[in-house]
């Protein structure tokens, strides 16, 4: 009763029926249309899938905390870190945010009741399920030693591991990334509510407008790659091995001219929900909300043009070279302007704390040593020497594990209350964030250093004088790790015992926070008619102030 | 490596490239430092000074402004194109080597890096060079893509299946270096590597004549033509030979049956052994079988490095002979210059 004032009169009225617990037998989970529930067996999924990759991470850590290979055999580590990346970015990162927090959110967020095909979305679980189901067989079988970038000819001619199998697998999760983009594209185009124009769509929307635009764009190539792959590996048709008339590098060109963009979208619907946690806790519109939303779509679109930066040394002629170069620099426009309308959000704000706001700071902190250490990756005669090292995995672990994952973190702490209910451990929650954003630094951060020093990548051993910055690195992979397991204990806790959150419990104007928690399978009892502006938070919102700070009082009293 | 330090942040500087490499590092870390101060200043002080005075207020509303968003757009990409161009001009010059070039072929195979001399000498895992002297590394590899990266020398170039690659530097420093494989080749890529020796003119001439070994790259590549393969058969009978002239081919255009022209550089030669009917010269039958399987990597090598033989004056640029026309193409960094002498000294064992 007591959340009821908090949010607009007429869209709620707590149904007894919500998305979860309309209908609780397995059946009505596997067959479910519902657009939460799918998102909610996607959750439980990339969950196991990034634990499975975070034991590979510290089995990798453990391993490189001496110079010599000692704990693993070569090969076994081998095998190791390409297992924690194949399933780190294709089965875990890829989907995270588009498929647990877009799927949830996307249609909630534009006043719809599920997604335009929501047939199509169950079914890109369904496939998801099968690709990762075969590359966990595959992983059972003896697993796979190519690195995640499977550069031919070793993929193709010299690799005794089950390299068909897993690339079978990423063909076939492709389809459901392209399906996922799909469905988004459309839904955003044609469930919009009456008067959710373009320009009033939360940002987290328009990061995956763009997202998906990637993923339906780029995903074919990926797929067209391993087809190559695999037919060059069981006819012995001459594709990429020279010895029978292919070429090595255009291999390379294939993989990252997906790959690259792929990297946005490990990305983009982080910054998409970063917007929305810089918004809401410091209570203001996002600074240069046309700027925000376009630099996403700018982003995705020149993504498509630097997949050359992968291969400076590879052989590729020098012009070919410096054009890449020139885009990638290209690149990091769109970026700083996201970084300075974020900080620019916060002047004259109302600032508050809580948790999702913790991972919010950690994350431009984080993207920002990302952002920056990408230009030094950019800029052509100093990779010659940083390529293929440490400098190289330091990078792109603070873009996707300090952008998206923190960002991931950061989504599900946001909405946690909307999607379970269920209000957790705010104490836990704060320093969880803290634990990680500490752990994550001391663990990566030395690596740009070792990167500099000249440790290569994929190194199973290493010599002698790389080993203290080893050290640390490894001291702060298990910060990271009880970091990181911390959430799935307080959460799960506050599944059972966490006091219920309210509808709207930070008082947001957003859509999602406008209907009851969690929502009813149809997500609103009314269907809303939007006549605000995005991110208002006074009274023109419909937001009842007052009646909020009334119930503040009311529970600080009992 | 002579002095290892507690915590190694910085590789020792020992080639050419390596200050202008630390010098763009330096750069970037001062563009970086210059962008984070502003931002994480103004993160921490509207923390401090916006933090919510009470629940639920609502702050005055802002739009955004078109006067700071063009000047946060523009100086970045200002700064960005600085950043280029500084990576272009660096870029160029470890691109591309000098004509005065000493030339040592590098294979790659798993798990270890093969060296071959123009005097012949032969080495594995190690490369021995003289300071101060332009070396260029023509590299092939037996099996898959490996990298040939020395850290202090701030440079590395991919060794990639089916064509030659190229590296060059000029080493500033005598000492031992590392040398690395950086491109992942399978099992024991991390035990793939060894040590660079750059020693003094006068040092290296004395390992040169302590090695010594049967044959150059250019005679195993004359006995190899003329006796073991049979190439002379067509491409060494005067005026009546059934195969391409090779003498004086090198380096030059060669028009092409079906109208194209190519240049017969490295390349090339090492394609039309491999794979004869790919690129017949106009006024040939593309009758030349192939070679593939029956020559080892070292062998196409010595092969290549005869034909350049054929053509004195273009081969005579890369020829280590020419080591008086040396002269560093960019400048060393001065404290490292009093160590490199001029090197004006011809390698002791010429091979004319």
């Amino acid at each position: 009763m007591q959340t009821q004032d908090a949010i607009t009169p007429g869209y709620a009225m707590r149904p007894k029926l919500n998305y979860l617990n309309n209908g609780t037998t397995l059946k009505s989970w596997l067959l479910t249309k519902d657009h939460k529930r799918i998102a909610i067996m996607y959750l439980i999924t990339v969950s196991l899938f990034f634990m499975m990759g975070g034991l590979y991470a510290a089995t990798i850590r453990l391993e490189l905390l001496t110079p010599a290979s000692d704990l693993l055999e070569t090969g076994t580590y081998n095998k190791v870190f390409t297992q924690h990346g194949i399933l780190m970015i294709f089965f875990f990162l890829i989907p995270s945010i588009p498929a647990v927090l877009g799927n949830f959110l996307i249609p909630i967020m534009i006043g719809a009741k599920d997604l335009a095909l929501p047939r199509i979305n169950l079914l890109s679980l369904y496939i998801y399920w099968l690709a990762g189901g075969m590359a966990l067989w595959a992983l059972m079988q003896g697993g796979v030693d190519t690195g995640w970038t499977f550069y031919t000819p070793y993929s193709t001619t010299f690799s005794n591991s089950y390299v068909m199998a897993v690339g079978l697998a990423i063909f076939i999760n492709g389809f459901s990334s392209i399906l996922t983009g799909l469905n988004f594209i459309v839904t955003i185009h044609t469930m919009r509510a009456p008067g959710m124009t373009w320009f009033r769509l939360p940002l987290f929307v328009w990061a995956h407008y763009a997202v998906s635009l990637v993923m339906v764009l780029g995903t074919p190539v990926i797929a067209i790659t391993t087809l190559l792959l695999a037919i060059e590996r069981i006819s012995h048709v001459g594709i990429f091995d020279p010895s029978i008339g292919g070429d090595p590098i255009l291999f390379q060109h294939l993989f990252w001219f997906y790959s690259h963009p792929a990297v946005y979208i490990m990305i983009l619907p982080g910054m998409g929900v970063i917007s929305e946690l810089i918004s809401s806790f410091s209570r203001k519109k996002i600074f240069g909300y046309e700027f925000v939303a376009f630099s996403s779509i700018a982003i995705a679109v020149f993504g498509f043009l630097v997949w050359g930066h992968h291969l400076f040394v590879s052989g590729q002629s020098m012009y070919a070279g410096m054009v890449f170069s020139f885009l990638t620099m290209v690149v990091a426009v769109p970026s700083a302007i996201k970084m300075f309308n974020w900080a620019a959000t916060l002047y004259k704000g109302s600032i508050s704390f809580d948790t999702p706001m913790l991972y919010g700071i950690g994350f431009m902190g984080l993207f920002l040593i990302g952002g920056l250490t990408g230009l030094f990756l950019g800029a052509i005669g100093l990779t010659v020497h940083l390529t293929d090292t440490y400098f190289v995995v330091a990078h792109f672990h603070y873009v996707m594990v300090g952008g998206q994952v923190i960002a991931y973190l950061g989504g599900i702490h946001y909405w946690w209350p909307k999607m379970t209910g269920k209000m957790y451990s705010e104490f836990w929650g704060k320093i969880s964030a803290m634990l990680v954003f500490v752990g994550f630094n001391l663990t990566f951060f030395p690596q740009f250093l070792l990167g500099y020093q000249g440790m290569p990548r994929r190194y199973a051993a290493y010599p002698e004088e790389f080993q203290v910055l080893n050290i640390f690195s490894t001291a702060g992979a298990s910060v990271l790790g009880i970091g990181l397991v911390m959430p799935v204990i307080y959460l799960g806790h506050s599944l059972i015992f966490g006091k219920d959150a309210g509808d709207n419990p930070w008082l947001l104007p957003g859509l999602e926070w406008r209907t009851t928690s969690p929502p009813p399978t149809e997500n609103f009892a009314v269907m809303p008619v939007v006549t605000w502006e995005a991110y208002e938070y006074g009274e023109e919102s419909g937001l009842d102030v007052e009646a909020a700070k009334r119930r503040l009082a009311v529970e600080a009293a009992t | 490596m002579q002095n290892t330090t507690w915590v190694p942040l910085f590789p020792e500087q020992a080639s050419t490239f390596a200050w202008q490499v630390d010098a763009l590092y330096f750069y970037l870390i001062a563009v970086s430092i210059a962008f984070t101060i502003p931002i994480v200043a103004a993160i921490f002080f509207f923390s401090l000074k916006y933090r919510e005075k009470e629940k639920f207020a609502t702050p005055e509303e802002m739009h955004g402004s078109m006067v700071l968003e063009t000047v946060w757009s523009i100086i970045p990409f200002v700064v960005s194109m600085t950043i280029f161009l500084g990576g272009a001009i660096v870029f160029f010059n470890q691109y591309t080597p000098p004509d005065d070039a000493m030339e040592i072929y590098i294979v790659g195979k798993q798990w270890m890096w093969k060296a071959q001399h123009e005097t012949g000498q032969r080495e594995i895992n190690d490369l021995h060079i003289p300071v101060g002297r332009n070396v260029k590394l023509t590299m092939a590899t037996e099996d898959v893509i490996h990298s040939f990266f020395i850290p202090a020398f701030r440079t590395k170039a991919d060794v990639v299946p089916g064509r030659y690659t190229y590296l060059w530097f000029n080493a500033t420093k005598p000492g031992k270096y590392h040398l690395f494989c950086a491109e992942y080749c399978g099992l024991n890529h991390s035990g793939m590597g060894g040590w660079v020796y750059v020693m003094e003119q006068r040092d290296f001439d004395n390992w040169l004549s302590g090695n010594v070994s049967g044959q150059t790259p250019v005679e195993e590549g004359r006995d190899l033509f003329t006796n073991k393969l049979g190439c002379a058969s067509c491409h060494a009978g005067g005026p009546a030979q059934r195969g391409a002239k090779l003498e004086n081919v090198f380096n030059t255009d060669v028009k092409l049956v079906g109208g194209g022209v190519v240049k017969a550089d490295e390349n090339y030669i090492r394609n039309s052994i491999l794979n004869p009917a790919s690129q017949v010269v106009e006024g040939f039958q593309p009758i030349m079988p192939t070679f593939k399987g029956q020559v080892t990597e070292e062998q196409l090598n010595s092969l290549v490095a005869y034909i350049k033989s054929l053509s004195p004056n273009a081969a005579a640029a890369a020829s280590a002979n020419t080591a008086a026309a040396n002269k560093p193409v960019a400048k060393p960094a001065a404290n490292t210059a009093a160590a490199n002498k001029p090197a004006a000294k011809p390698a002791a064992n010429s091979n004319k």
